[in-house]
């Protein structure tokens, strides 16, 4: 039932005789209101009958069917809602029933908390066989949506707690077609990657893992996802990452590009700070873009991190004062 | 800007987003400059009036935020007081009044009268109290009910629910840490395993998500960080990664995104800013993470630097023992993280280009009245709310010392545009926060 029909089709409570014995309890806001909402009578008159039978812990098929009402009104009163799952576990009904009711009020409200926790709840009782449901709910919401946050946290939850994890590495790969931007199906896939049961966790991942991020690095150096995928690949050990011959190569290769360095040169400078030797054909990628900008000269080996910094100053402006910082944070060993 | 192959959605989208934004930008900077001026100035009579109505009346539109309406009183209170204005006490009496009215017999808030508490309820209503200040205001708080509702949404993960029943995140951490931190009632039954959980939230990216394996969020980051830093756990943070994630999520346009490869958005301004602004009073510990030795402060952002202070000895001011019975040193030591924390010097100085935030701000942010996300969005009062805070945070980041103020070039447009600062942690303004320490350091719960 949405609100359209409701509109249409709705016979104030007053009306309904199911409903006579109810004394209905308007909202106490006071004698000097504020933050007073202009609510419509059919607002007004749905939540002073649920303030009735929430007050009296009514838990009824028909208080069950006014919390849906005012669910429709305000799907965003979560008093409403833990109140409903009160009643759904008092009448014991089909969750599957409710799964319906979640699928038709999640449409026009994708990013409501309160919604997402109800299936989640649901979800959670009907155990391991709503996995694949769940699995597809989520999908529906990611064709609208592919960054939904709530959608990726629910996803996450279903797979860690009810399982299902078979397609899930195809699944990010659909998604990196569709865009490989996607920095959520890049968390998703550092997610499965780690977690899954079915591929041997991060050691035994590492190496495909690698490859295949570099590959998205070379299509679109300026994308930041990869980047952060493979320090995260790494654990962040970005001397052990650069040491890594293909890393260091994907980097030169990136700086020799000209542009859209930004990221290699973040990635350079953390592993520099960590006393990582760069080899020849990096350092000299590192020398050709300092000299292709209007920067002090500096004839120095052992300055190469603090060079680094200097570049970013320049070509990534917005961060001068974070690179100034960096500088500054240089430990002498690395100078 | 360049793209490598077809453009992705992701990309397409943010083509869009620099297409209006840098058209404003060409807009205003080719005007002459008395014209230009007036695109600077902050139109503080009409965000007050704006804000204002909010307090007395919403459409019916508003009726999807029946249960949210603490919060409307905070992003309505707050901004004002950032403004630098006040409402008549009428609205204030009011407000304390209606406020009540949502306070729960057993303890906390709900988003209206006869509402279940709930924790972001909880957080707004405090807020707005102590922005509020005054007896009346803050002793209408129930100190005693309040500590009980927190300890029962306490989760044996170590995180808190939202509600009876309610959803577990990073954002339950940070209103209930907060709020019990700024009420002096913060203690080791509600800080055990809440950095536990705060810590596993930190992902490979070096931001903070709302759940374990989520993904960094702005939002969640300045939760995360800010419980860390009142439950004095910070240093269980890869403070580095996250200092570097943070300054990443400014983009050219001047404003933060939320997340990686997503658009800028006003309210990020806050969320990413503050971020970054805590951790400009962090310096000892992330030299210490780096392996690095406390160098002299280096204070400076590009040419120019506050040295003010820099000769002063750095105060720690001890707590001063409340005078409450039942207090014990180790409640006293954690309720007075966020006080130590304000009072320290700020040692590093901005993390972020505080001067382009501002402007994405003043021209793509500001409306005739209010503040909206971008362009082609509308103004709300959430936005106003954190947009402002965020101008402010942007105002007092290169100041050394909270209560002094800021140089004229730390402030985009006229000095008159000055806002009131505020204390990172809490997101209050610091003249309101420092009353409600005084009054609730000195009362018995």
């Amino acid at each position: 039932m949405d609100s359209e029909d409701v509109k249409e089709n709705r016979v104030p409570f007053s009306n309904r005789s199911e409903w006579s014995d109810i004394k209905p309890v308007p909202q106490d806001d006071g004698p000097n209101p504020v933050v007073v909402i202009d609510y419509k009578d059919e607002f007004v008159e749905t939540m002073d009958y649920f303030r009735a039978v929430y007050m009296a812990d009514e838990r009824t098929p028909r208080s069950l069917d006014l919390t849906r009402e005012a669910i429709s009104l305000n799907p965003g009163n979560y008093t409403v809602w833990q109140f409903r799952r009160l009643i759904l576990e008092h009448l014991n009904v089909n969750l599957h029933e409710e799964l319906q009711f979640m699928d038709q009020i999640a449409t026009k409200n994708p990013k409501n908390y309160q919604i997402w926790h109800h299936r989640r709840w649901i979800a959670e009782k009907l155990g391991v066989g709503a996995a694949h449901k769940e699995l597809e709910f989520t999908r529906r919401v990611f064709s609208q949506d592919a960054k939904n946050y709530h959608a990726w946290s629910h996803r996450q939850w279903v797979l860690l707690n009810l399982g299902c994890w078979e397609d899930e590495l195809s699944y990010c790969d659909e998604l990196f077609n569709d865009d490989i931007c996607n920095n959520s199906a890049w968390n998703q896939r550092f997610f499965v990657v780690t977690k899954s049961p079915l591929l041997g966790g991060l050691d035994v991942m590492r190496d495909s893992e690698i490859m295949f991020t570099i590959k998205a690095i070379l299509a679109k150096p300026g994308n930041e996802s990869p980047w952060r995928y493979l320090r995260g690949l790494y654990q962040n050990d970005a001397k052990s990452l650069l040491n890594d011959p293909r890393v260091a190569s994907v980097c030169t290769e990136v700086l020799l590009g000209g542009s859209q360095y930004v990221h290699a040169l973040n990635l350079v400078l953390d592993a520099l700070i960590h006393q990582f030797q760069p080899g020849e054909d990096l350092k000299g990628a590192i020398e050709a873009v300092y000299s292709s900008l209007d920067l002090p000269d500096s004839t120095s080996d052992s300055e190469l991190a603090k060079r680094v910094c200097f570049i970013l100053e320049k070509v990534d402006p917005i961060r001068a004062s974070y690179w100034h910082w960096r500088k500054t944070t240089i430990p002498s060993q690395a100078l | 800007m360049e793209v490598n192959g077809v453009a992705t959605k992701s990309e397409e989208e943010q083509f869009a987003v620099w297409n209006q934004v840098f058209r404003i930008y060409d807009l205003v900077f080719g005007l002459p400059p008395h014209a230009q001026a007036l695109h600077f100035e902050i139109r503080r009579d009409n965000h007050v009036e704006y804000l204002t109505r909010g307090l007395s009346h919403l459409g019916p539109g508003f009726s999807v935020m029946d249960a949210t309406r603490p919060w409307i009183c905070y992003w309505v209170m707050h901004s004002i007081a950032l403004l630098g204005d006040c409402v008549g006490d009428k609205l204030e009496t009011g407000i304390i009044d209606f406020l009540e009215r949502c306070q729960d017999p057993n303890g906390g808030y709900g988003g209206g009268p006869g509402q279940m508490p709930h924790l972001a309820a909880t957080y707004a209503a405090i807020n707005t109290l102590v922005t509020i200040g005054g007896t009346k205001s803050l002793s209408s708080i129930n100190r005693e009910t309040i500590y009980g509702f927190l300890l029962r949404m306490k989760d044996s993960s170590g995180g808190f629910r939202m509600h009876d029943g309610g959803e577990i995140d990073v954002r339950a951490c940070y209103t209930a840490i907060s709020v019990a931190s700024i009420l002096n009632i913060l203690d080791h039954r509600l800080i055990q395993g809440t950095g536990d959980y705060i810590t596993r939230c930190q992902t490979y990216e070096g931001g903070i998500a709302g759940e374990p394996s989520s993904e960094a969020h702005g939002g969640y980051t300045f939760c995360g960080l800010a419980a860390m830093v009142l439950m004095n756990e910070v240093n269980r943070l890869n403070l580095p990664q996250l200092i570097n994630w943070i300054v990443f999520r400014q983009g050219v346009e001047g404003g933060f995104q939320g997340r990686t490869n997503k658009l800028v958005d006003g309210c990020y301004s806050f969320w990413q800013g503050a971020a970054a602004a805590i951790i400009q009073r962090l310096h000892s510990t992330v030299m210490e993470q780096l392996g690095l030795p406390l160098s002299k402060t280096d204070f400076s952002q590009g040419a120019s630097c506050d040295s003010s202070n820099s000769d002063q000895e750095e105060e720690h001011s001890e707590p001063e023992c409340c005078v409450n019975d039942i207090c014990q040193p180790e409640i006293v030591g954690v309720n007075h993280n966020g006080d130590r924390f304000i009072k320290a010097p700020q040692e590093m100085g901005p993390l972020f280009n505080t001067f382009a935030l501002q402007q994405y701000i003043l021209l793509c942010s500001q409306e005739e009245a209010g503040f909206r996300d971008k362009p082609g969005k509308s103004r709300d009062h959430y936005h106003t709310c954190y947009v402002l805070s965020g101008l402010s945070i942007s105002h007092h980041a290169g100041t050394r010392n909270v209560d002094r103020p800021p140089r004229t070039i730390d402030v985009m447009g006229p000095y008159s545009n000055l806002l009131e600062p505020v204390h990172p942690l809490y997101n209050v303004v610091f003249d309101k926060y420092k009353e409600a320490f005084r009054f609730f350091s000195s009362s018995n719960p």
